[in-house]
């Protein structure tokens, strides 16, 4: 029953972590209509930024400043919106296509510097020692677990709050205008790129700060973690939920990561052993078709609000 | 020094031109950039690969090449795999999505298929790297310390055949111009009676078949893996927007731009950072000149 207990925390604490990353998201996408297909990138640059501040003093790398955990979350967030944002400036006055391409791109050069700057990511063995909030707690797995859950839930909650904060706001009323109607907008006096690149850049700045959790939540990160199947998985969760929701967006990352995990488990069952790493790539397959169902017959998506975001 | 890199580069800057033309193409006419346009070009060479083995019973050498007639007829068959595989998702999947109006659904559907066409190709054959043949090339000097293999002559004039014969189509045939006509301005295409869905036909064809030849070469010059595709997918962005979207010519240029200067980061920095070269000219393409090199000012 115990164990019960930590698995579900520890399975809702991972699904939380992707939420937030979906929050990001959905206000980069579903709120302003920027296609960002490097999700893994921005999320491992808050990662790597978090673990390099917070770790103890390393011999072979730059970094193990050892700071203090909250210091760590702030340096991903700033960091990883100025990436955002510099990404935006370079593209956004080009067709929506370029930020798709160069974000591609992001992600693209992120996992090669994870990859090959040792001195400062640790290459392929990736950063260990990442301290963990209530480490002092690990000696008793239940308790860690069910605070690591508090913590992570607060976070989604206030990351959720100040979104919703946001797209209420006269800044998020202009975003829904420039992605409704974007020459009536501009015909207003609102200057499209800026407040592009704004959401832009809190989008991005909200995912470091996922992948700044989820670091600090696992203790240890590799290249490996920041691949394509990770934004693939951060699309499909805001594309179930809705885009242009954060209840769904949230609710889309739980129940995506739920059907991701029950389908592992379930392979693990009943597919032999030979066949597992097959039957892995079969698993995003069926996320790949489940993603292009839904954008065919329902855009809306599940938990999405009533009115559609615009796509008829 | 070594000049040996500037070969290499020509080499893979022709594979990553060839399948660019099917980017600009796409992206010109179409009007959505495929992120599935390197599985294409995977699931090409692995339609070859099986060809060559079940059907034509192993690859024969002539000439001193890896490879002969079995793997040429091979090709051909993996042009038109990949055709009807690009056929067939336009029909299932951006036909639809294209006449609701919104390109950046579009380009989100092209995402969601390259993840699952890649990784049925993982569930079907693996992700260990496959080859053609096992045969040795000997390389031959050729003066100025660079050396070549047959294999990679034959490619290159094969490339050369392609692009030539491609240039030739777009700009002196019917159907070329009708297709350079639908590029320019859709709504007046219609007017004046071009069959819009042949040359949508046509711009997969021509796309879906110049990207399994790619393949095809690729492997032939490197390895097959399921995931060729997805690693060349970010030079031939990069070389479609260097040459200018919708430029064939600006195209193959900026493929062997990319190519070479690849090569010259392999010889001058190290092999590791190779894939960061096509993102730096994409950014300083992108913050100093939008339409490229061939490139006419945005509609």
């Amino acid at each position: 029953m115990i164990d019960l207990i930590g698995y579900f925390g520890f399975f809702f604490s991972t699904a939380l972590i992707f939420a937030i990353i979906t929050l990001g998201l959905n206000l980069q996408w579903g709120l302003t209509g920027l296609f960002n297909v490097g999700v893994a990138g921005f999320v491992a640059i808050g990662a790597y930024t978090s673990a390099i501040l917070t770790t103890p003093d390393a011999a072979d790398r730059i970094g193990g400043f050892g700071l203090p955990i909250l210091v760590g979350w702030l340096g991903a967030i700033v960091l990883t919106g100025a990436v955002s944002a510099f990404t935006g400036f370079a593209t956004l006055r080009l067709k929506a296509d370029y930020l798709a391409i160069t974000t591609f791109g992001v992600a693209v050069v992120v996992q090669l510097i994870a990859l090959n700057a040792q001195g400062l990511t640790g290459g392929p063995f990736g950063i260990a020692f990442i301290p963990r909030p209530f480490g002092g707690l690990q000696a008793d797995p239940l308790a860690f677990n069910l605070v690591n859950l508090a913590v992570i839930a607060t976070i989604t909650l206030l990351v959720s709050l100040f979104l919703g904060h946001l797209s209420r706001s006269p800044w998020g009323r202009v975003l829904r205008a420039l992605r409704e109607d974007e020459r009536a907008a501009i015909s207003l006096g609102k200057n499209a790129r800026s407040y592009r690149i704004q959401a832009f850049a809190v989008g991005g700045a909200i995912m470091g700060l996922a992948g700044a959790v989820q670091a600090h939540f696992i203790g240890f990160i590799a290249p490996d973690n920041y691949v394509p199947t990770l934004t693939f998985q951060v699309w499909a969760m805001l594309m179930v939920g809705g885009s242009g929701s954060n209840r769904g967006a949230i609710l889309g990352a739980i129940l995506v990561w739920a059907v991701w995990v029950g389908a592992g488990t379930l392979s693990a069952w009943v597919i032999p052993g030979a066949w597992q790493a097959r039957a892995a790539s079969l698993q995003i397959v069926m996320i790949g078709v489940l993603l292009c169902i839904i954008l065919l017959w329902r855009p809306q998506g599940f938990f999405g609000p009533r009115r559609g975001r615009g796509m008829e | 020094m070594n000049l040996q890199f500037l070969l290499d580069g020509t080499l893979s800057g022709a594979m990553i031109g060839l399948g660019a033309i099917g980017i600009t193409l796409t992206y010109s006419i179409l009007r959505f950039s495929n992120f599935a346009h390197g599985d294409l070009m995977a699931w090409g060479a692995y339609a070859a690969l099986v060809a060559v083995g079940a059907i034509l019973g192993g690859p024969v050498p002539v000439l001193g090449l890896s490879f002969g007639l079995p793997l040429i007829v091979a090709t051909l068959f993996a042009m038109m795999v990949a055709s009807g595989l690009a056929l067939l998702l336009d029909w299932l999947l951006f036909a639809r999505l294209r006449a609701r109006g919104q390109a950046i659904i579009v380009v989100m559907a092209s995402f969601g298929a390259s993840m699952a066409l890649r990784n049925l190709l993982e569930f079907i054959f693996t992700s260990s790297p496959v080859y053609y043949s096992s045969a040795l090339q000997i390389a031959r000097p050729i003066g100025l310390g660079i050396r070549i293999t047959p294999d990679q002559v034959a490619l290159l004039v094969l490339t050369a055949l392609l692009v030539t014969g491609m240039h030739l189509y777009l700009t002196r045939s019917q159907r070329g111009r009708e297709m350079r006509a639908y590029a320019q301005n859709p709504a007046l295409a219609r007017v004046v009676g071009i069959d819009v869905s042949a040359v949508i036909r046509t711009t997969w064809i021509i796309g879906a078949s110049l990207a399994a030849a790619a393949g095809v070469m690729v492997g032939v010059l490197v390895q097959v893996r399921p995931l060729m595709g997805l690693d060349l997918l970010l030079p031939m962005f990069a070389a479609a927007i260097l040459g200018g979207i919708g430029s064939v010519p600006g195209a193959v240029l900026a493929g062997l731009i990319i190519g070479l200067s690849e090569a010259a980061a392999v010889q001058f920095i190290g092999a590791e950072w190779r894939a960061a070269v096509a993102f730096a000219i994409l950014m300083a393409v992108l913050l100093v000149r939008p339409t490229g090199l061939f490139g006419v000012t945005e509609r």
